[in-house]
C-alpha cells in the first residue's frame, strides 16, 4: 500500500483542502484499512475524490462526507488554493 | 528413447500482480505477459496480492478517463487457457472486499456458470511460488 496519504496528512494545515486522485481515490472507498486515517482528517478537513478516477476503479461505496467532484470542480479547487501534489 | 523423452515438461511461469490497475501501465504490462505466456507451451498461473487485487474489481468503467478499458480481458482469461488465477484472502479482507465483488476469469462451456478465482492464505501462495520456474512481478 501507498503511503503518500500518512505524508500528507503530517503536513496538512487548517484550511488545507485534499482531494484524492488517480489511485488516491481507494482512500475514498469504506471501510478499508486506509478509513480510519481518512476519518481523522475528514474532522479537519475537507476531502474529495475524482469521480472519473473512482468509476474507473468501480468503488462505489464511500467514506462518508467525502464528497465526489468531476474535473471543473477540481478545476476551481486548484484556482483557489495552492496546490502541493503527494506523488 | 522416444520422442516423448524429448520434450522437457512445461515450465511453470507465475505472474505476480500487486498493484492498482490505472495509475501505472504495470497491470495492463502484466496482462499482456499473461497472454504471451499462455500462447506457449508453459503452466502459467497468475496471483493477485495486496493493491493487485483492484485489477479484478468489478464496475471499472474507464469512460471518463480516456485510457484503454483492458480490463474486460480479465473476464476472458480461461479461453486464454489462463485457469489459475488466485487472489491473497487477506488483501481482500484489508479493502473491505470479498470474492463476490470481483469479476469473473471466464464461463464454462457445459453449464454456462461463471469461473471465479480462487481465494488463497499468503502462506499457501507462498508455496505456490516455491514449486515455480520462474516469477514475474508486477
Amino acid at each position: 500500500m501507498n503511503t503518500a496519504l500518512e505524508n500528507c496528512m503530517e503536513f496538512v494545515g487548517d484550511d488545507d483542502v485534499i482531494i484524492l486522485i488517480e489511485d488516491g481515490v481507494y482512500a475514498a472507498a469504506a471501510k478499508t484499512a486506509k478509513s480510519n486515517l481518512v476519518e481523522r482528517i475528514l474532522n479537519k478537513n475537507k476531502v474529495f475524490a475524482l469521480q472519473a478516477d473512482l468509476r474507473a476503479r468501480g468503488i462505489e461505496s464511500l467514506i462518508e462526507s467525502v464528497d465526489t467532484v468531476g474535473y471543473e470542480i477540481f478545476v476551481d479547487l486548484i484556482e483557489q488554493h495552492t496546490t502541493q501534489s503527494w506523488l | 528413447m522416444s520422442d516423448s523423452d524429448n520434450i522437457a515438461p512445461a515450465k511453470k511461469v507465475m505472474i505476480v500482480v500487486r498493484r492498482a490497475p490505472h495509475g501505472t501501465i504495470y497491470v495492463h504490462e502484466a496482462l499482456e505477459v499473461m497472454l504471451i505466456v499462455a500462447a506457449y507451451n508453459m503452466e502459467v498461473s497468475v496471483v493477485f496480492i495486496d493493491d493487485g487485487v483492484y485489477a479484478l474489481k468489478k464496475g471499472q468503467d474507464t469512460s471518463g478517463l480516456g485510457t484503454k478499458a483492458f480490463m474486460s480481458a480479465f473476464r476472458t482469461l480461461v479461453d486464454w487457457e489462463v485457469e489459475n488465477v488466485y487472489v491473497d484472502k487477506s488483501a481482500l479482507e484489508a479493502r473491505s472486499m470479498d470474492i463476490n465483488q470481483l469479476t469473473e476469469i471466464g464461463v464454462d462451456d457445459d453449464t454456462d456458470e461463471l469461473i471465479m478465482p480462487k481465494t488463497l492464505s499468503a502462506r499457501k501462495i507462498y508455496d505456490l511460488m516455491q514449486q515455480q520456474d520462474s516469477i514475474l512481478s508486477f
